[in-house]
């Protein structure tokens, strides 16, 4: 008897002192809402550094995740449009649902750059709302980061203080970042690159860094022998200063156009997890932004 | 010559719908001259699938030895073909409903006919890892069965979905699903259906239909996943006609002889397992990937079996356990190819008391009935595909069928398949 009591205790009161389950689905915003959620959330990320968030399957672990989770943070701007609609369906979730407050996507708190004027699929996998790729604008992920922290304010009312105070802190610490990061890179504006895809668009516009080519032939298609020659071409003309690939992406292409040309190529971890040595969103920023002074020398 | 078969007034008004959003989509491309198209915000998306096919095969007659054919069973015809064009339509209805259709657009013999496929709503906010379904839909036992054929790895079905359940089970009904909270994946179904349809039959109440399914699954590590699934089906039926929807072709009005090839008071349980496993480098799927899944059927059916042709006739107290199986491995190689195997195997045991002779003796009624099994059909199928982005993919597929009876028919099809409108579900 006296078990089954104790038991029955710890069930109810297992919940009440539970923390908020936050399924992210890309580790950039898990690593957020550690930051701002600090002691007060589980966290979990779909992805990894190593996967492309465009191409996952609603998998059984993914249904398993979402079924308990509290809040979902993930992009959106289509970005995970193949899997979150299937899991947000399948995982019989209410709180999480698109209508709900447990659904945060970070790109509709903010603008979106290389909105498409026309949609039409002959230009590839476009997203209608804009590049995805946010968290690579410093600005921007602040902006997020107020709204996100707002967002565990109201779902988790009782830990509110502790929200609010991370957020200060992070912002502090996240502006004498940018301070720095500026400071450091002056040096890379007006220099030219050529990317696979446009993940980096955020972080190369900021840094006023011209992109003079994209590795993929239209956004989401494989780079083709055709459009690697006529990349080629492009350099002789208007000699980039590197060529940028995230580490989940195929290298080849990048590699055959350096052997060309010379010109060198940089492997960029995209996103936190991608490294070693990046494993928060600063030691991310750190990390790219060092790689790129480096390899622009 | 087209001549169009609306099946019902559901499907009619659905498209009547779809014309009218596809209006409005163009209006309002028009008025907007953006890629902002604020008229059209609200429609349901739409998605359109395009499948066509070039088929040499020697013979386009499916016969499976000890499986009455019914639903959609059956071979493709030589030659070109559009194959199964879909419409698909969905969106959240509100907050708390998801409501979806789809409908196949199929050419064959000089006639399109349009046939639902799907038409149902689902509720999104019932919570604790519930949800229910109601309308039409594919049910959820197996891997495949609620799968579109134009999303799965090969250019056809299965054997053992043709010979168990013409193609798929798809029926009208309700389906509640609930999903544990647990880490690993578990996830417990059941329906409650007409029954009506094909491997079941005309039932009084229309609600004989039973499924149950389980589904299991995780992670091994970063780079691997799995699905492992049980499924049991039931029914019971007052008269199951037999006969694919696709018919012998040939020397059709020949001689009008009525033939009648029914199951009376018949009963009909279907259990199944499935698995698939999935692997790719760190997971990501992008650049190669290997998926290999199986699934296995076993049907038990029985009831009054009778054949009448013309004015004779010959009846028999039936009882039959068929199943089948297959395995397949697919492998993307490199971005955008792929290569795939698949071995299907079928058996059949079929047995029969109480035989009456009216003028069609027991060889014979074996033979027309379909009761009548031969040696276990098989086929061999070995496809490459290429699909150049998310949204369009060419096929080649070789395939050897033995059905049974020392025949060999082999199928070879070249065939595109195309996705055109909303971004496709990135299923596991």
């Amino acid at each position: 008897m006296k078990v089954i009591i104790s038991l029955t205790l710890l069930l109810i009161a297992a919940p009440l002192q539970a923390k908020l389950n936050v399924f992210a689905c890309e580790p950039e915003w898990q690593a957020l809402v550690q930051a701002i959620g600090g002691e007060h959330v589980n966290t979990y990320s779909a992805t990894t550094a190593y996967q492309d968030p465009h191409h996952i399957e609603a998998r059984p672990s993914l249904i398993a995740k979402t079924r308990r989770a509290d809040l979902l943070v993930c992009t959106g701007a289509e970005l995970e449009i193949g899997w979150l609609p299937l899991l947000l369906r399948k995982s019989g979730n209410a709180d999480v649902q698109a209508s709900e407050l447990g659904y945060f996507l970070a790109a509709s708190h903010v603008e979106r750059i290389e909105v498409p004027v026309a949609l039409d699929r002959s230009q590839g996998d476009v997203h209608a709302s804009g590049n995805p790729h946010v968290s690579w604008d410093p600005y921007r992920l602040q902006t997020i980061a107020k709204a996100l922290s707002k967002r565990l304010q109201v779902i988790d009312p009782s830990n509110a203080s502790s929200y609010q105070q991370k957020l200060k802190q992070f912002n502090q610490r996240w502006t004498a970042a940018i301070m720095r990061w500026e400071a450091m890179t002056e040096n890379l504006a007006g220099k030219k690159v050529i990317v696979y895809h446009k993940n980096w668009s955020y972080l190369l516009k900021w840094l006023g860094v011209e992109v003079i080519g994209d590795l993929e032939p239209k956004p989401g298609l494989p780079p083709t022998s055709k459009h690697l020659s006529h990349l080629l071409n492009v350099t002789r003309d208007n000699a980039p200063d590197a060529i940028l690939i995230a580490n989940y992406q195929d290298d080849k292409g990048a590699q055959w156009l350096s052997d060309k040309t010379g010109i060198p190529v940089i492997h960029l971890p995209f996103t936190v997890g991608g490294s070693d040595q990046a494993i928060d969103l600063f030691s991310l920023y750190d990390e790219v932004l060092s790689l790129l002074i480096k390899g622009n020398g | 010559m087209n001549t169009l078969f609306v099946h019902n007034k559901i499907t009619k008004a659905v498209f009547v719908m779809a014309g009218l959003s596809m209006m409005t989509l163009s209006s309002g491309v028009t008025a907007q001259g953006l890629g902002k198209i604020s008229g059209n915000e609200f429609n349901p998306s739409i998605s359109l699938i395009l499948d066509g096919r070039y088929t040499d095969i020697d013979s386009s007659e499916l016969e499976l030895p000890g499986f009455q054919l019914g639903g959609e069973a059956g071979l493709p015809s030589n030659g070109f073909a559009t194959g199964h064009n879909e419409l698909v339509m969905s969106a959240n209805i509100d907050d708390s409903y998801f409501g979806t259709i789809n409908m196949a657009i199929v050419h064959s013999d000089g006639e399109t006919e349009i046939e639902l496929e799907e038409a149902f709503i689902e509720t999104l906010k019932l919570g604790n890892g519930f949800s229910v379904k109601a309308g039409q839909f594919f049910s959820g036992i197996g891997y495949l069965n609620s799968i579109h054929d134009h999303a799965h790895d090969f250019a056809d079905r299965p054997l053992v979905y043709d010979a168990i359940f013409g193609g798929h089970l798809v029926d009208t009904g309700l389906q509640g699903t609930w999903v544990a909270p647990t880490d690993l994946y578990l996830s417990f179904g059941a329906e409650l259906t007409t029954g009506s349809k094909f491997p079941s039959g005309e039932n009084e109440g229309n609600n004989e239909g039973r499924a149950f399914f389980l589904k299991t699954g995780g992670d091994i590590g970063i780079s691997s996943s799995w699905q492992l699934g049980a499924s049991y089906y039931q029914s019971e039926f007052d008269v199951r006609e037999a006969g694919g929807s696709h018919d012998h072709g040939g020397d059709d009005h020949e001689e009008e002889v009525t033939i009648d090839n029914e199951l009376l008071n018949g009963e009909i349980d279907i259990s199944g397992i499935d698995f698939i496993y999935k692997w790719a480098p760190k997971g990501n799927n992008k650049q190669t990937n290997f998926k290999f899944q199986a699934e296995y059927f076993v049907k038990n059916e029985s009831g009054l079996a009778e054949f009448v042709e013309g004015d004779a006739s010959a009846e028999a107290l039936y009882a039959g356990k068929q199943q089948g199986y297959y395995m397949q491995g697919v492998y993307q190689f490199m971005p955008a190819w792929r290569v795939g195997l698949r071995y299907d195997h079928l058996k059949a045991d079929n047995k029969f008391s109480d035989f009456e002779d009216n003028g069609i003796d027991q060889e014979e009624f074996l033979e027309e009935s379909g009761y009548g099994t031969a040696d276990e059909p098989n086929k061999f199928s070995i496809m490459l595909d290429y699909a150049p982005s998310h949204f369009s993919r060419l096929r080649l597929q070789y395939s050897e069928l033995d059905n049974g009876h020392d025949e060999t028919n082999e199928i070879i099809t070249l065939q595109y398949s195309m996705s055109l409108g909303s971004h496709g579900a990135h299923t596991f």
